[in-house]
């Protein structure tokens, strides 16, 4: 390890397990470069603790680049950090004022379980693609790619959508623990695509029953969500979920 | 131990000319009838773009599905990190593109050495890729009209690359996730995420089903089936630092090779170009800037040596563009191992640039000079921002800092045209298997091939070796998920009992420093040969002083990583025995002893025109290597130039 890094106080929740309780433990890490990113200021505590025979702290990441939606820590107090429009495996340690202490604790919601310290369970997010986050269109059966041609800017708009990661930062900072903004930029993102709108009543009544059966809370548009977005979805893919909604519900009274 | 009976490698190519054999195979292959497929199990491990892809389809087609994964949902997968784009031959530029010449391309790219009915499959399905992606709803760049986009990659002279902003492979692996969610509505697939397979089951020498560790509980658990398909992705992270998720591992298919499945060209291994410096020791990974970067960035260096200035103040008649200096025709898209290599090169002459001298420029002021600002961003805002913010200097002003990283594998688990190993009823798809890509991949054909193997590929083949061995019951009361059970406890309670000194993140650094300096960009006689014995010492040291904490029976990642560990200290040798027995040079695998007077990779195609396959003989024993010849039929091995 070098030596001419910074030192810094890491106070961690741990968690032993779901139905266990958990409290807030503190460390001290040296030597951190502040090119290191604070996961992997995190990997070098655990080196640590393995070598002093303790339990390294649980946490989850893969790519490390802000894509896969895998990490996911509450950071001083704000999902995925104050930094705007980045995940957690993107905070860089420079961003901390040498000597300053850092709060890390999980992603809290009810429908996202703990399983131990900073690693959750969010298959709840699974469950609700599984009601419709998709076209129905089997392989094999698909026309020629051009002859359904997309507006430049529509496009542009759907993957604006479709940037979600399903990190769940939203649920985490939103007061309802809602789940809004992770449905609205998948329906908004099908929504917008002309492939998508064969099924578009059918899609959006039954995500939104999904999220309203795995507890997550209702949208009052606090907008906490837009603001922790490490992909920047905007709010509006929200009201976006709620006119299709109505439309459905309209069109199933109407017929 | 007596000499093993060498074994024939059937790559069970079709008859005919090449354009014909795929369709001469489905013509011919058995068919399971839709209401008998749900009596068939077919268990997949990998969620990522060929995992997904294969499951979903599958599913699709009535047959019931177990679908394993490391990460808590299948969407996670490392695809999902792809950046660039997706290859297919639909000619929507006008400029010159065909099944042949992307069939072409990728088979020269490779540099002669993958099977050529392969490559042209893949070339033939690469269409209907795009047409199903399409439809799936994924917001494909696009241009006024409507029509899709297309930029431009390395090693081709047409525009064929299909992309999504900078987020391609997470485009692509939402729609084939999306699918797969699908099929688990239906009740067609049921997943199994946080789960890790750590042995492959044979019974009368057939696969039938995994055994696999619970990553919450702890528990080892048995998944069985008519069929198993890997789909778990590359190795490179032997090396240690590379472009890969952390969880990236050849686990599985280091545990199936152990099983007798053949491992294909261990030592081709891709590093690629582009990637930001290495800054320190803590580091975790690299970070990939996407190859689409050089169609408007230009690599250079100074042209004197230890040259300190800033990027700025070096005249333009003291820059050495060498990639355009020395490839005029591809300038600085030539394919990835070349640009490789000239980067390393510069530095090793003392060229390079930034901490330690261990970086070329990617300079945009000529783009910006010509496009403008606005349109830069539009093009590579996300990878500009990135860049930003890992090194904190913003290359709208300054030039991007890069490196070589590894970031590829196309070597991997042997497989025919069917795309099954060595042991009937194990296939193997996408970056797991070696079959396309010879000894170099191009740009933008990974998730073509991931998703060609998947959307269009093994739904065929499975069926035709379904209806072959009938619906018969699989138990996994069988003796032979006892025994591999009571392995994979034994290995997993092993690890634990040492409590030795050093972790098991030491040991991978230690690996991947011997494989980055002896097995990497370019190799030689005596460091391949110190890198064996270095790598079995490491072996010995881990077995004997390694350190793993916590418990079998909970969440513990250090457990997950010291067993990947184990795998890739006996990987790695592997790859550094492969890399010495190919005394040629091809692709990304260079041997110094063969090099053209300009340096360029020179094979010797009268005596390594083939795949080497090898076999594993038991602990402690040199495995064998048996050799699938390629023969060419219609292409003509030529030396690759790009000049
Ligand atoms: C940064 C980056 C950018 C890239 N950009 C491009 C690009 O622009 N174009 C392109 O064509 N290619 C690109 N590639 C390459 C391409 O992304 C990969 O080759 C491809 O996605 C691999 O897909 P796969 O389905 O084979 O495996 P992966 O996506 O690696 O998936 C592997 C799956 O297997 C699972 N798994 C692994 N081991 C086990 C086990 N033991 N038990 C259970 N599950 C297991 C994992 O959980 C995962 O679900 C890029 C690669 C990187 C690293
Ligand atoms: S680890 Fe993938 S988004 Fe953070």
């Amino acid at each position: 390890m070098t030596t001419n890094g910074h030192t810094y106080t890491l106070k961690v929740w741990r968690q032993p397990g779901a139905d266990r309780p958990g409290r807030l433990a503190t460390y001290t890490v040296t030597g951190i470069s502040p090119d290191l990113s604070l996961l992997e200021a995190l990997d070098v505590l655990n080196e640590d603790l393995i070598r002093k025979g303790e339990d390294p702290i649980a946490f989850e990441s893969d790519c490390r680049e802000g894509i896969c939606g895998q990490c996911g820590i509450v950071v001083n107090g704000v999902a995925h950090g104050s930094k705007l429009g980045c995940t957690t495996c993107e905070i860089r340690m420079r961003e901390f004022a040498p000597g300053s202490t850092i709060t890390l604790e999980p992603f809290r919601a009810t429908a996202f379980p703990i399983i131990k310290d900073l690693v959750i369970n969010r298959s709840a997010f699974d469950r609700i693609i599984a009601r419709g986050g998709y076209v129905s269109i089997n392989t094999g059966a698909a026309p020629e790619a051009n002859a359904i041609p997309v507006a430049r800017d529509l496009a542009e708009k759907a993957m604006d959508a479709a940037a979600c990661i399903g990190c769940g930062a939203c649920v985490a900072a939103c007061p309802n623990a809602s789940a809004s903004l992770f449905v609205g930029a998948k329906v908004s993102q099908l929504a917008v695509m002309p492939q998508g709108h064969a099924e578009r009543e059918r899609r959006v009544t039954r995500m939104v029953a999904q999220m309203d059966a795995e507890g997550f809370g209702n949208c009052s548009n606090h907008g906490e969500c837009e603001a922790v977005c490490p992909k920047e979805i905007p709010i509006h893919v929200i009201s976006r979920m709620r006119r299709e909604y109505i439309r459905a519900s309209v069109k199933s009274v109407l017929g | 131990m007596s000499d093993p009976a060498p074994i024939t490698l059937d790559p069970r190519i079709p008859e005919g000319p090449l354009e014909h054999k795929w369709d001469t195979f489905k013509q011919e292959a058995k068919l399971v009838a839709p209401a008998n497929r749900r009596k068939y199990t077919v268990v997949v491990v990998g969620t990522g773009l060929a995992g997904a892809s294969a499951a979903a389809s599958l599913a699709e087609m009535g047959y019931t599905v177990k679908s394993l994964c490391i990460s808590d949902s299948p969407r996670r997968a490392h695809s999902i990190a792809a950046q660039g784009g997706i290859n297919a031959a639909k000619n929507y530029q006008n400029d010159g593109d065909s099944v042949w010449r992307l069939f072409y391309d990728t088979i020269k790219g490779g540099d002669f050495r993958s099977r050529e009915a392969n490559v042209y499959r893949l070339a033939q399905v690469s269409a209907s890729i795009i047409d199903h992606c399409a439809a799936q709803g994924i917001p494909f760049a696009r241009e006024y009209g409507g029509t899709l986009s297309n930029r431009s990659f390395g090693g081709a002279q047409v525009s064929r690359t299909f992309y999504a902003r900078g987020q391609t492979g997470q485009q692509l692996l939402l729609g084939a996730y999306g699918a797969l969610m699908r099929q688990v509505d239906e009740g067609n697939v049921t997943l199994y995420p946080r789960r890790e397979m750590l042995d492959l089951v044979t019974v009368d020498g057939r696969a039938r089903g995994v055994v696999a560790r619970n990553l919450v509980t702890g528990a080892i658990e048995r998944y069985s089936g008519h069929a198993v398909i890997l789909a778990t992705g590359g190795y490179s992270t032997v090396f240690h630092l590379s472009t890969n998720a952390v969880n990236s591992n050849a686990t599985a298919v280091w545990r199936c090779y152990k099983r007798g499945a053949l491992f294909a060209n261990p030592c081709f291994t891709q590093i690629h170009p582009t990637c930001i410096p290495q800054a320190g020791d803590g580091q975790s990974k690299l970070t990939l800037m996407s190859e689409s970067l050089r169609n408007d960035g230009r690599v250079w260096v100074p042209k004197l040596k230890g040259d300190q200035r800033p990027p700025a103040q070096i005249p333009e008649d003291e820059r050495d563009y060498y990639l355009e200096r020395l490839y005029p025709s591809f300038g600085n898209l030539v394919p990835r191992d070349i640009a490789s290599r000239r980067a390393k090169e510069v530095c090793d002459q003392g060229r390079g640039v930034g901490p330690g001298g261990l970086s070329v420029y990617l300079d945009f002021a000529d783009a910006v000079k010509r496009l403008g600002e606005p349109v830069i961003r539009s093009r590579y805002a996300n990878l500009f921002d990135m860049y930003h913010e890992i090194t904190n200097e913003n290359p709208y002003q300054v030039p991007m800092r890069i490196y070589p990283a590894p970031h590829y594998t196309m070597g991997g688990l042997w497989v025919d045209y069917h795309l099954m190993s060595t042991i009937p009823g194990l296939f193997v798809a996408g970056e797991a298997n070696f079959s396309d890509h010879g000894a170099n991949r191009l740009g933008a054909s990974a998730l073509m091939q991931g998703l060609a193997d998947g959307y269009f590929v093994l739904p065929y083949t499975i069926g035709h070796y379904l209806a072959g061995i009938g619906p018969g019951a699989v138990a996994d009361k069988d003796p032979a998920f006892d025994v591999a059970e009571r392995g994979v406890r034994e290995d997993v309670s092993r690890m634990l009992a040492v409590n030795g000194s050093r972790t098991v993140r030491e040991f991978w650094h230690d690996l991947g420093r011997i494989m980055w300096n002896k097995v990497g960009m370019s190799r030689h006689e005596k460091g391949l040969s110190e890198a064996i014995a270095e790598i079995q010492s490491l072996r010995q040291e881990f077995a004997k002083n390694v350190r793993v904490s916590g418990a079998e029976g909970d969440f513990n990642k250090d457990l997950e990583f010291a067993g990947r560990v184990s795998d890739y200290l006996g990987l790695g040798e592997l790859m550094a025995r492969d890399a010495l027995q190919r005394r040629e040079s091809c692709g990304g695998h260079f041997r110094d002893e063969s090099a053209t007077p300009e340096g360029e990779a020179l094979r010797d195609d009268d005596h390594f025109t083939y795949v080497a396959a090898w076999r594993y003989r038991g602990e402690g024993q040199l495995p064998d290597m048996q050799q699938e010849p390629l023969p060419f039929e219609r292409v003509h091995p030529s030396q690759r130039s790009y000049k």
